[in-house]
């Protein structure tokens, strides 16, 4: 056993010391982090102040458009020819055209003209306004009072509630996006790992060193020691990623979501004390949060995941999927003389997965469908679906069948792969074939 | 201290070794010969345990060889190669490691190999900045620094220059005065008549010709000698008459030079009382065969055997 320790810790080393793994290790979850929170940073509304001039022509929109702490307003009745050639000399940043057919539509009845490019989401700011104008101006002409329509308006929530055998119910969290990317995650990760196993046996044999260590190790636990070296490589990688992470989102959600976390509070409270005292309550004197119970019901859904469940499942998946796949692949490296070769073996192993992630994109739609079942217990498909799956809420059995299918046939795969690595490593020259492989698993 | 019994391996398509035994002395130089493709590679594999016989045995010392024996063979095979990305020094102490050294005790030797072939300093250096010969001096040392009590070489000259071949020749040497057998495999007959004590011959897969060195070549004279000598050839040709027959004959600055085939088991003492009176003899030695020439004639013989069956099977 002290030799497969060795080869682990040489695996090992050979990868820490790669200086592009650890550049990798550390801003993979620097980048995706920094990206996603650009992105949500982005949809927040526009920081630059505007200093709009508008020219209403159809005087629909008199003092109606409103500012906020960025955009402040200002009307002419000036000539659109004028107040263009003037744009320039005056403090304007923007200005805001509107032609007095505006109310029949088409292109080009609004115009805006800028000095600095203006962002999108201040455009969407205007567009909104106008909108709604337009909108309570055309009730208005048909004599309907605007307030019956904002009343008939309500919002719906649906609450997911999951009844057991015993009758009891439980509030679920439902978050098909959540489970989708932990599958998603475990594909990427199963495939980055398998290929680096695939690359350190071909790295063996095509550099003649196999020969000398077979010599002095049983081919099965040069194997072993290097598909195991590869997953421990694989578990520091996920810890330090896993606290770069868990670190970077910490600060940046204390930053941006600080506002949301705490009325998210105010919100909950407020339900509580409905639901305790019924129509009782003063609802005039409950502060309303009707724009933001998007972001409550995201934020709510993320409270109610089993990070812990979902945690140890991605480990005990990872381990048992990679070390199902890595097999495969490091039989495969075992088989061929270059990576150009490689490609008629890689394909076929990398279908299943494809297909488990296929599937992974269904459980956001349809969670319980017969073939997303299937696709959880079959071991090929198993490691990504089941994760898809688990934030939902998976039955226990269904959990320990799919794991237990996963891992015997595991064992299964590492005992043919090292039938066909032991032969494969000492073939030089030829192209192998399937059928060459397939005899390969009969050698003495 | 290693002997093969009756080893059968066959691939999927040919047989690799039919039915092979030899055994190996304790403290010799063993060479192991044979044409490409004869199956020498198959046997080394069986010995190093890399793959198993079909049927057959190997016993090591005595003992069935089992995976114990490793960390007592040394093994050298013909495609070199190492971790190209890795340092020097790492990579012996892995290899020496794996082959059941302590790190102590592996760091202390490779100290000392290090310091005989002059690679101070090469310790921190990856071995793709080495050059050919320089990763063969490495390769070497990582075969031979747990002390094997079997080394097994496979074309170990290869890729050196005749400098560092000497080198390594000397430690073989070496080696072998301390106590070590070793197996040697290669198509370079000068340096089997030069090393080893006792040789096996294998040809399509079936040992056809073993024993020691000097044994063998003597079994293959032919009482033939080279003369030469001042004087007129017509005399000398004469004399020899009936007694034995030319093979080969030139004249140089009026030196005659012969090869000549002594027959009806003719003595060279008769042969030379024959030809004295009619010539001035300036040399006369026997020509005893080089190993190149019984394995030329020995595989020839072999292929032609086969052809023959092939013929009369079909």
């Amino acid at each position: 056993m002290s030799k497969i320790g060795l080869i682990i810790a040489r695996e090992l080393k050979s990868k820490l010391s790669n200086k592009t793994f650890i550049v990798m290790t550390i801003l993979a979850p620097l980048l995706i982090t920094g990206f996603v929170a650009f992105m949500i940073k982005m949809t927040q509304s526009e920081k630059t102040e505007q200093n709009v001039l508008v020219l209403d022509e159809s005087k629909l929109f008199r003092d109606k458009l409103s500012g906020n702490d960025y955009v402040s307003l200002t009307y002419s009745n000036q000539k659109l020819e004028e107040a263009i050639s003037q744009f320039y000399g005056k403090g304007f940043t923007c200005l805001l055209w509107i032609s007095p057919t505006i109310v029949e539509g088409g292109a080009g009845a609004t115009k805006l003209f800028y000095k600095k490019s203006p962002g999108f989401g201040f455009q969407i700011f205007l567009k909104d306004q106008m909108e709604k104008i337009i909108y309570e101006s055309k009730l208005e002409a048909n004599n309907i009072n605007p307030d019956i329509i904002m009343n008939s308006k309500q919002n719906v929530r649906i609450m997911l509630e999951k009844v057991n055998d015993k009758g009891d119910t439980q509030e679920q969290g439902g978050f098909g996006i959540f489970g989708f990317l932990s599958g998603a995650l475990m594909f990427v990760f199963i495939i980055m790992y398998g290929m680096m196993v695939f690359r350190s046996v071909m790295e063996e044999k095509t550099s003649r060193i196999v020969e000398v260590i077979v010599s002095s190790v049983k081919p099965f636990e040069l194997m072993l020691g290097k598909i195991l070296g590869v997953a421990l490589l694989g578990i520091i990688q996920f810890a330090i990623m896993g606290i770069i992470t868990f670190g970077l989102t910490t600060a940046l959600s204390s930053i941006f979501l600080k506002d949301a976390t705490s009325q998210l509070k105010v919100f909950e409270q407020q339900q509580e004390l409905v639901k305790k005292n019924g129509t009782n309550v003063d609802l005039s004197k409950l502060e309303k949060f009707d724009d933001k119970l998007e972001l409550f019901d995201l934020l709510q859904k993320i409270e109610k995941i089993n990070f812990v469940e979902v945690f140890i499942c991605f480990v005990l998946y990872f381990m048992f999927g990679y070390l199902f796949y890595s097999s495969i692949m490091a039989a495969i490296g075992s088989a061929v003389d270059s990576e150009a070769d490689s490609q008629q073996f890689i394909t076929p192993v990398m279908l299943p997965l494809m297909v488990g992630y296929f599937i992974a994109t269904k459980t956001i739609t349809d969670p319980d469908a017969a073939s997303v079942f299937w696709a959880s217990i079959i071991p090929f498909t198993s490691p990504i679906v089941m994760m898809s799956r688990i934030s939902n809420g998976v039955p226990l059995w269904e959990i320990v069948l799919s794991l237990s299918v996963l891992f015997a046939s595991f064992i299964l795969m590492t005992w043919l792969a090292s039938k066909i690595y032991r032969t494969g490593i000492l073939m030089y020259g030829k192209k192998t074939s399937w059928r060459e492989i397939g005899k390969w698993l009969f050698y003495k | 201290m290693l002997r093969i019994h009756q080893v059968t391996k066959k691939y999927s398509s040919h047989l690799a070794l039919n039915d092979v035994s030899l055994t190996v002395n304790e403290k010799c130089i063993f060479g192991l010969l044979g044409p490409n493709g004869a199956g020498k590679t198959s046997l080394i594999r069986i010995i190093n345990q890399i793959t198993g016989p079909d049927s057959g045995e190997v016993f090591f010392k005595g003992e069935k060889i089992a995976q114990k024996h490793v960390e007592k063979i040394g093994y050298l095979p013909e495609e070199r190669g190492l971790y190209k990305k890795m340092s020097v020094g790492d990579q012996v102490l892995y290899l020496a490691q794996l082959k059941g050294l302590s790190r102590q005790e592996a760091r202390k030797r490779a100290a000392v190999w290090f310091e005989k072939f002059e690679m101070a300093g090469w310790w921190k250096k990856k071995i793709e900045e080495l050059s050919k010969g320089m990763q063969q001096k490495v390769q070497f040392i990582v075969t031979v620094i747990h002390e094997p009590e079997l080394l097994i070489l496979d074309e170990p000259f290869s890729g050196f220059d005749p400098i560092n071949a000497q080198l390594i020749k000397n430690e073989i040497l070496e080696l072998k005065k301390n106590g070590a057998t070793v197996i040697f495999s290669t198509h370079n007959m000068g340096s089997v008549e030069e090393l080893c004590d006792n040789i096996a011959l294998i040809n399509q897969a079936q040992k056809i010709l073993d024993g020691s060195v000097k044994e063998i070549r003597k079994t293959f004279k032919s009482n033939t000698y080279n003369i030469s000598f001042k004087g007129q050839a017509m005399g000398f040709v004469n004399a020899l008459w009936a007694g034995a027959e030319v093979i080969n004959k030139r004249t140089e600055d009026g030196i005659h030079y012969y090869t000549i085939k002594a027959l009806n088991n003719l003595q060279p003492n008769q042969l030379l009382q024959a030809v004295l009176p009619t010539c001035e003899l300036l040399s006369f030695n026997e020509v005893i065969p080089s190993m190149n020439d019984i394995f030329i004639q020995k595989v020839n013989e072999g292929n032609a055997n086969i052809q023959i069956n092939n013929h009369f099977t079909e």
